[in-house]
């Protein structure tokens, strides 16, 4: 193989990135032998399987992946400003949606919330932990390398090219050749099983770890959003697992899934890649919901308006969302039968959806409004997801949908509902627990001018594009012709664009501000709220909870605080606490699976089995673990509780 | 986790009695029912490209009654004495234990040998997983059950292992019951397999 | 903060919003709103009717949203206020359950109507005009079987006469899309589509591919050029006439990845081959079991 096959080559850009790669690396490696940190990182972190820790990575994974999927937005947005720019072409522009796409949803998405869910889950139903700590490690760090490996492919090899829906036969050998597409293939499917582990981990922690008194019914709603989250994520997530290793067997092993010969069939990958892809654009908005639902109630000052309701509206779209996939392709000439289910169970998921926003809009009706930023992200998601759920009608209106498939129209749809549903629940569930997971607020006034920036900048750049989709401009175009009469609004998005940015870069902003300035959350219970994690110290022990909590009511918190007491501890309670030890193995056989997965992508075997044989020994040494973990003494606990009450 | 890990249930039978395992056995079951869509979307596969043999032979030109007797019949008697195993493990007797879970990997070594027999047999008659998408899609079924079950054999070593070097204990227990969850949901798949692959496959 | 500045500044982001809406809705570049066919209008009409339907959600959800925000806003006025223990209400979410379900239906039903009503012929009375449509990175080739006649990037059709265009691909998938005579739909290798279409005047309309099918994409523009039936039959006959013959070679040269501008055949490929009735690789069995893949590095061309 030529280094220029290896190495990406010819590109002043990407020999920049090597160049900024490299140094970074080098940085971090002097940065932490300087301060003497790496047994730090190691014990603290690289082993942890600390449910709050690992949710603090997945996050910080998340942001980086905002920054790098919303340059490459931008990157397309100045592309497409005028008509014929020369700034990229066709492959570069290919490639940056391609990845554009594939991180912003299942690297950034996915991380961003199941960070939030690690570190509030376990604290909202009362437990020390998730039911599988060492299964959490692993799963976030399979999640880690699968990002790593996908996202090395731009200076190393070439990223893919086929978009993020890498439909056959454009994302065959034939059509894609070289290792773009692997990587996609095989990166993919490492983080996929991370993603699968965390499913069944969350399920079994919330059906079995509840504190006691805490009823399904008198779960907070968030909790709940992830109970139904996590069944998604079991039942859809085998479904790509498959996909991508026939896509995979197509790609290296030359089999016949897909191919246009002997009997292939490239409408089955669109079927399995849809089959698993509508339900996982539910497993990102439905956690969401319920990180508005929690917002909504505790800055209303109200409980949440028809709970009942609400779970039976999660449990309803949750099953709808495995019916309607084939939405998706209208116009692939399924017949109008088919074609009219789908049209008909796609619309009736905006039944449930439009019952829960009836449902937010009364719980502010009578509440008393605190306008923070985490509550400001919440309210704008209102009219603006539904103006994204609206078109999202129109759409699956099969007739029509065969005037919007593919167009700007549905671009604008889905960057409404996923960036007015998910990103803004992740900007607004950053800026609720961030005094949960760092001990510090954000501070407010920086957070109003990002909220503001990003959300009108939002506008200005989806909503003409609505208008763009019916001038008959079709999605991943690398440019377009002069005299359409496409220039006006692209210009418009590309303002509207630079505004997110900036919003963005004020966000990063008060986060290190906050980090130096911001003020200590001493009570644990910043914004008077609702749900149990506020019963604990800001950020928790270790432990979690000194005692587990007995729960009486929804709300749970409000409900003691409401009787008198909040959540007090007599030390005569206090019992040793078992814990999980830590472990560097999830580490170490993630840093396998993607050597593991590099052989793949370069199909060099003889890397790719040595490594299999690794992850092996590691599972094996797994089988043969007798660690039972440690216990905290209740002196330790008496300390750890008293210094926190100091600070308060 | 915490304390609760240690609630210990002299009740239920040894690998129920403490938390961890009951949290894990839930946990496994879970893992199956994604194992179960995992499967159902390999045999939807097979089920819509079956018929696309393109220029390579078809199921019936191929596949033989013998060998899928045999190995049906290999892997079905490997379930009922992995349930003989469970059921001796439940009367405390190790030595009925081992014997019956020895004879359990035994029997699903002979399969995989009978299978992997088959398939190289296909191969060389011109059959390859290259040829047709029927081919492509029976290989990769049938193929991921086999990997299944062969990981399975080397499970079932493993905890034969940890049998001989601690006895049974609530983990060893667990850990049995498990693993012979994994093999019973694997008798189940082959099932499928037999009808809709084999059974199907020379009658159309 | 200042509450009342937020709430301005709110109102304020949707202005020029309200502004484009009206402006680009004059403007006759808005192709899938200015229909020019039967078929475009039949689904103008559905995507109007469900805006009138969207707009009326949207009011009144953006004016609840509005009214319970201006009257509930923690003010000093109402510093003391401890909101109702509402836990919900019956009626109400039986209320706002049976009117989505009663618009949902309202728009179902002209949607499966207009959904089959789409897959026949928009009139009866003239015998439609088939065509072959062959999708190719990254061109389209039009195929008159009946005239016998072939057209790369170009297509003439008569006005007032049905089309059928039966749909296929010789390579990845494209999406065969006129918007101002109607919606697309996918043109597949080994499988054939159909789309009929209409046009109602003579005139020249875009068509471009929606589905992204690699780096030229983008450039996989046609004309459709619809003509009065006298004009189209003497065009018809000049083609017969004058234009080259295709043969074997010439197809596989138009075939290979690469833009080709227009041409003119007087035949088609259907003679040799018709990529709807078959893979495009039958019996290519070596090329496609390449098991040992070597890196074919013309990934970057510059």
């Amino acid at each position: 193989m030529k280094w220029s096959e290896f190495f990406v080559t010819g590109e002043p850009l990407i020999y920049a990135a090597d160049v900024a790669i490299v140094l970074t690396i080098i940085g971090i490696v002097f940065v932490l032998t300087y301060f003497k940190k790496w047994k730090w990182l190691w014990d603290e972190w690289l082993t942890t399987v600390d449910h709050k820790k690992i949710g603090i990575m997945y996050i910080i994974c998340a942001v980086l992946m905002l920054f790098r999927g919303g340059v490459d937005a931008l990157l397309m947005r100045a592309q497409l400003t005028v008509p014929n720019m020369k700034f990229l072409d066709a492959q570069h522009y290919n490639e940056i949606f391609t990845t554009h796409g594939t991180i912003m949803i299942l690297f950034m998405a996915m991380p961003f919330l199941i960070g939030l869910m690690n570190i509030v889950v376990p604290l909202q139903i009362g437990a020390r932990d998730v039911a599988f700590p060492y299964l959490n490690a692993l799963s976030f760090w399979l999640f880690f390398f699968g990002a790593l490996l996908f996202n090395i492919s731009f200076v190393i090899g070439g990223s893919p090219d086929a978009g993020w829906t890498a439909y056959f036969p454009l994302a065959s050998n034939e059509f894609s050749p070289g290792v773009g597409n692997n990587y996609y293939a095989v990166a993919l499917q490492i983080s996929g099983i991370g993603t699968l582990m965390t499913g069944i981990n969350f399920l079994v922690t919330i059906l079995k770890m509840r504190a006691p008194g805490m009823t399904l019914m008198r779960m907070p709603m968030f909790t709940w959003t992830v109970l139904i989250t996590s069944v998604l994520i079991i039942f859809a997530f085998p479904v790509f697992t498959v996909a991508l290793a026939l896509m995979t067997f197509d790609r290296l092993f030359g089999t016949q899934f897909f191919s246009m010969a002997n009997g292939g069939m490239s409408m089955l990958w669109a079927n399995l890649f849809w089959i698993w892809g509508h339900p996982e654009v539910y497993i990102v908005i439905l956690p969401s919901f319920g990180i508005f639902s929690e917002i909504v109630s505790t800055f209303a000052r109200k409980r949440l308006f028809g709970y009942k309701a609400m779970v039976g509206s999660i449990v309803g779209i949750a099953f709808l969302s495995f019916i309607v996939w084939v939405h998706h392709f209208f116009t692939m000439g399924a017949g109008p039968a088919v074609n009219s289910f789908f049209s008909i169970t796609t619309m009736a998921i905006a039944i449930p959806t439009g019952v829960k926003v009836f449902n937010w809009l009364f719980t502010l009706r009578k509440g008393k409004i605190r306008l923070t930023t985490a509550m400001l992200w919440s309210l704008a998601f209102i009219p603006n997801f539904v103006i994204g759920g609206v078109t999202g009608v129109m759409l699956a209106m099969a007739a029509a949908d065969y005037q919007y498939h593919n167009s700007y129209f549905l671009i604008a749809h889905f960057h409404y509902v996923l960036i007015a549903g998910t990103v803004f629940a992740c900007f607004a569930g950053i800026h609720y627990w961030y005094p949960k997971m760092f001990g510090h607020l954000l501070n407010e006034h920086l957070g109003k001018w990002a909220f503001w920036l990003f959300m009108i900048g939002f506008n200005i750049c989806f909503f003409p594009m609505y208008f763009l989709g019916l001038m008959g401009m079709t999605r991943r175009m690398y440019t377009y012709a002069a005299g359409l009469g496409w220039t006006p609004l692209n210009v418009v998005a590309t303002i509207g664009a630079v505004l997110m940015g900036i919003g963005f870069i004020v966000f990063c902003y008060n986060i290190y501000y906050s980090a130096r300035y911001g003020e200590r959350d001493m009570t644990g219970d910043p914004w008077d709220g609702r749900t149990l994690e506020w019963a604990t110290a800001s950020p928790p022990a270790h432990y979690n909870f000194p005692v587990v909590p007995e729960v009486t009511d929804l709300d749970a918190y409000w409900a003691m605080k409401k009787n008198g007491s909040g959540y007090e501890v007599k030390e005569e309670q206090l019992e040793p606490i078992h814990m999980p030890s830590n472990s560097g193995r999830p580490f170490l056989i993630s840093i396998a699976f993607f050597f593991a997965g590099f052989g793949l992508v370069f199909k060099w075997f003889t890397l790719a089995i040595i490594a299999a044989i690794f992850i092996i020994l590691g599972l094996i040494l797994r089988s043969f673990d007798d660690d039972d973990g440690y216990y905290i003494s209740v002196d330790e606990i008496k300390r750890t509780e008293r210094l926190a009450r100091k600070g308060a | 986790m915490a304390e609760a890990a240690h609630r210990y249930d002299e009740t239920m039978p040894l690998e129920y009695r403490t938390q961890e395992s009951r949290l894990n056995i839930l946990g496994f079951w879970i893992f199956l029912g994604a194992e179960v869509a995992l499967f159902a979307t390999l045999f939807a596969t097979y089920l819509v490209l079956f018929q696309r043999t393109g220029s390579g032979p078809t199921a019936k030109e191929l596949f033989e009654v013998k060998d899928v007797l045999i190995e049906t019949l290999l892997l079905l008697t490997s379930s009922f004495t992995c349930g003989l195993a469970v059921f001796e493990m439940r009367r405390n007797r190790l030595s009925g234990l081992l014997t019956w879970l020895l004879v359990t990997l035994l029997l699903g070594a002979g399969f995989i040998t009978f299978e992997i027999r088959e398939f190289i047999h296909y191969v060389h008659e011109g059959a390859t997983m290259q040829t047709s998408a029927f081919l492509s899609s029976f290989f990769v079924l049938v193929g991921t059950h086999g990997a299944h079950v062969s990981l399975g054999i080397g499970w079932m070593i493993l905890i034969i292992i940890q049998i001989l070097q601690r006895g049974l204990t609530p983990r060893t227990a667990r850990k049995v019951f498990i693993v012979s969850l994994y093999w019973h949901f694997l008798d189940v798949v082959w099932i499928f397999i037999f009808t809709l692959v084999y059974l199907t496959g020379m009658v159309i | 903060m200042k509450h009342g500045k937020q709430r301005g500044r709110k109102w304020f982001s949707w202005l020029p919003l309200s502004l484009l809406l009206l402006l680009s809705g004059c403007s006759e570049n808005i192709v899938v709103l200015n229909p020019k066919g039967p078929v475009a209008k039949e689904q103008y009409d559905l995507i109007m009717w469900s805006i009138g339907f969207m707009l009326f959600i949207i009011v009144v959800v953006f004016a609840l949203f509005a009214a319970v925000l201006i009257r509930y806003r923690e003010k000093p006025e109402n510093a003391d206020y401890e909101p109702p223990d509402e836990e919900g209400n019956t009626l109400l979410e039986i209320v706002w359950t049976a009117i989505p379900v009663i618009i949902v239906a309202a728009l179902a039903i002209p949607t499966v109507k207009s959904t089959f009503a789409l897959e026949k012929p928009p009139r009866h009375d003239v015998k439609p005009l088939t065509i072959h449509v062959t999708s190719a990175n990254w061109k389209w080739i039009f195929s008159y079987p009946e005239q016998n006649i072939e057209t790369v990037n170009y297509v003439n059709i008569p006005e007032d006469v049905p089309v059928k265009f039966k749909l296929t691909s010789a390579g990845p998938m494209n999406s065969f899309w006129v918007p101002e005579l109607g919606g697309q739909k996918y043109a597949m290798d080994g499988m054939e589509t159909q789309l009929i279409l209409q046009a109602d005047h003579p005139g020249s309309y875009m068509g471009r591919s929606a589905n992204f099918s690699g780096k030229q994409f983008a450039h996989m523009e046609f004309e459709v050029v619809a003509q009065t039936q006298d004009e189209f039959d003497k065009w018809v006959k000049e083609v017969q006439q004058t234009a080259p013959k295709l043969n074997k070679e010439k197809y596989g040269e138009i075939l290979k990845p690469g833009l080709v501008g227009r041409m003119t055949f007087s035949n088609t490929h259907l003679e040799w081959v018709d990529h709807a009735k078959q893979n495009s690789h039958h019996g290519d069995d070596e090329k496609r079991n390449d098991r040992h893949g070597d890196m074919e590095s013309d990934h970057y061309e510059h």
